[in-house]
């Protein structure tokens, strides 16, 4: 019972315009939800309604027990929230905002440099503690935004596309920082990024227009694509020879095939996808078929299953898109 | 009260580290200088006090206040940064305050900046320096009431020049109340009581007696109020139009 944060039957309306609907969910501690959905989703609405920023048009929020509309200064003392864009006061030195934050947030006065230092340090800002934010790049306003948001170690964070903007090595240095703070948080990130999902999240949950259609585990979430547990084999070989005929009919025979795809690349090299039924593994049944045969096979792998295409399949509300997988 | 004060400071430094603050200050001073000197013959006059000094004082602060005011707000929205302010653990009512008063104490510092005509009056004559300090806390109560209803106004738009045109026509409604051709147009029809009224909202017409030395409490009321009432509908303006 002791989430520390309880969304129920959230709905957000701006005018005709139902952002958000019904939606809910829990986060303990400890665990890293990532949020996805296309953009206009409502992924932003239902973080600023979380950080307190937003009223809610109907439902409930509440962070640490307290409900977000009735005790908001509770809340907010508890959260730690990178806004959309990570806005910041550009005229003032990455130094004079952190210590305005420090002081506003309540750090008590004999700790605030420590703390602001050890945010600087997490996120590699020394270099820029004396420079104007407004004369920062878009990747180092960001780890601005997110060294505000960690600074008073709060119980929760909310980081609103924390890796935007950001080049790959910052992006692995933020999603470190993520892992080893999700440990005694709880931790909400949103994303565009779906290998992110993979790489940090407990869990996933993704809206499209405004409802949840997706809330489990990213291996849940990739059991669901199409090519699941499929077995991709090259053959060193081309079809002149109706060999690789005869190998498809042998393995379209087997029980656990559910269906089969080829493709012929010109260096001499056949392709083929194989789909099992039911989502169920069929590396070992293939595995022996290939070592019983002795058939010409230069290359065999499990698909894990592409995020991209359930994504797609989710939001979208159609059949998994063709997957590209033999390309 | 800790929020409020640390918004203060970040406010106060935000006019300073952009050359707004200097722009302003030059400007004002120059102003003044112009208006005491040039236009209210300051000389010709041959009076020790500062009345040509706090007489233009109404129409500097209508065009110079709303240009301090327009960005309380308004920036904060185009940048976003209101949303960073209002999910920190501060209400708006101690957010409204600490940017006010920031505002305020740059006005304060740029009147006090004017303090080489006070020399020199004192130098060239014997003025009633107390009626010369009830100026300046009249100069500064108005000020304060332009600037409430500049950040009141700011907090409606993004759009930092769309706040200054709207503040300076309300600021403008403000002080022409008390205007006698105001007042002459309304009283040929309506009953006194309403006359006194709308001439008694006037900036003008308060002034008017502090700037003469007399701090009667219902000036000091009037602003006060003023003030009070164009804050709470910025708090109301804010928590209304943070959504959008």
């Amino acid at each position: 019972m002791d989430y520390a944060i309880e969304v129920q039957n959230l709905n957000k309306t701006f005018g005709a315009l139902h952002a958000v609907r019904d939606i809910s969910f829990t986060v303990s501690r400890g665990e890293v939800l990532g949020f996805l959905g296309p953009n206009g989703a409502g992924k932003s609405t239902t973080m600023k309604m979380i950080a307190g920023f937003l009223e809610p048009s109907d439902g409930r929020v509440a962070v640490c027990g307290f409900d977000v509309s009735q005790f908001p200064l509770e809340v907010k003392k508890r959260i730690g929230y990178l806004p959309e864009g990570a806005p910041s006061y550009g005229e003032m030195t990455t130094l004079a905002f952190l210590r305005f934050i420090a002081e506003v947030r309540g750090v008590p006065a004999s700790e605030r440099e420590q703390r602001i230092m050890d945010s600087i340090r997490m996120i590699n800002l020394e270099s820029v503690i004396d420079q104007r934010i407004e004369t920062l790049s878009k990747g180092f306003k960001r780890r601005v935004g997110l060294a505000q948001a960690i600074l008073h170690d709060p119980e929760v964070l909310i980081l609103d596309e924390p890796t935007d903007g950001l080049d790959p090595n910052q992006k692995h240095e933020v999603r470190l920082l993520i892992n080893k703070m999700a440990q005694n948080k709880a931790i909400i990130i949103s994303t565009h990024i779906l290998e992110e999902v993979d790489a940090l999240c407990s869990r996933a949950v993704i809206i499209a227009k405004g409802q949840v259609m997706f809330d489990g585990t990213p291996a849940e979430l990739q059991s669901r694509s199409r090519v699941h547990n499929a077995v991709s084999i090259s053959l060193n070989t081309t079809d002149d020879a109706g060999v690789v005929e005869q190998i498809c009919n042998t393995l379209q025979a087997l029980d656990c095939v559910h269906s089969l795809e080829q493709q012929t690349t010109e260096n001499g090299v056949t392709r083929l996808l194989i789909l099992p039924l039911n989502g169920v593994s069929i590396i070992q049944p293939i595995s022996e078929q290939v070592h019983s045969h002795d058939w010409p096979v230069g290359e065999i792998r499990i698909e894990a299953g592409r995020l991209d295409d359930v994504f797609r399949s989710i939001t979208t509300g159609g059949d998994v898109v063709q997957s590209e997988v033999l390309s | 009260m800790n929020n409020t004060l640390a918004i203060f400071k970040r406010e106060l430094g935000a006019y300073f580290s952009t050359p707004v603050a200097y722009v302003f200050i030059v400007i004002f001073l120059f102003l003044t200088g112009i208006f005491t000197f040039y236009m209210g013959n300051f000389y010709e006059r041959n009076q020790a006090d500062l009345e040509p000094f706090f007489g233009f004082h109404p129409w500097l602060y209508l065009f110079l206040i709303p240009a301090i005011s327009m960005r309380l707000w308004s920036e904060e929205r185009k940048t976003g940064t209101v949303e960073l302010l209002m999910t920190l653990p501060v209400s708006l009512g101690e957010a409204v305050a600490g940017k006010f008063l920031a505002a305020w104490c740059f006005t304060a510092i740029a009147l006090a900046l004017t303090f080489p005509i006070w020399i020199t009056v004192n130098y060239l004559g014997n003025p009633d320096n107390t009626v010369i300090l009830a100026g300046y806390i009249g100069s500064l109560l108005m000020a304060g009431g332009f600037l409430s209803i500049g950040s009141c106004i700011s907090a409606l738009t993004k759009n930092q020049v769309i706040a200054f045109v709207i503040s300076v026509v309300i600021c403008f409604l403000f002080i022409l109340s008390g205007f006698p051709l105001v007042i002459d147009f309304f009283s040929s029809w309506a009953p006194q009581a309403i006359v006194n009224v709308i001439s008694s909202f006037s900036f003008l017409t308060h002034f008017e007696s502090i700037k003469k030395g007399v701090i009667d409490i219902r000036d000091l009321v009037f602003f006060a109020s003023l003030i009070a009432f164009w804050l709470y509908a910025n708090v109301l303006v804010i928590d209304l139009k943070k959504a959008s």
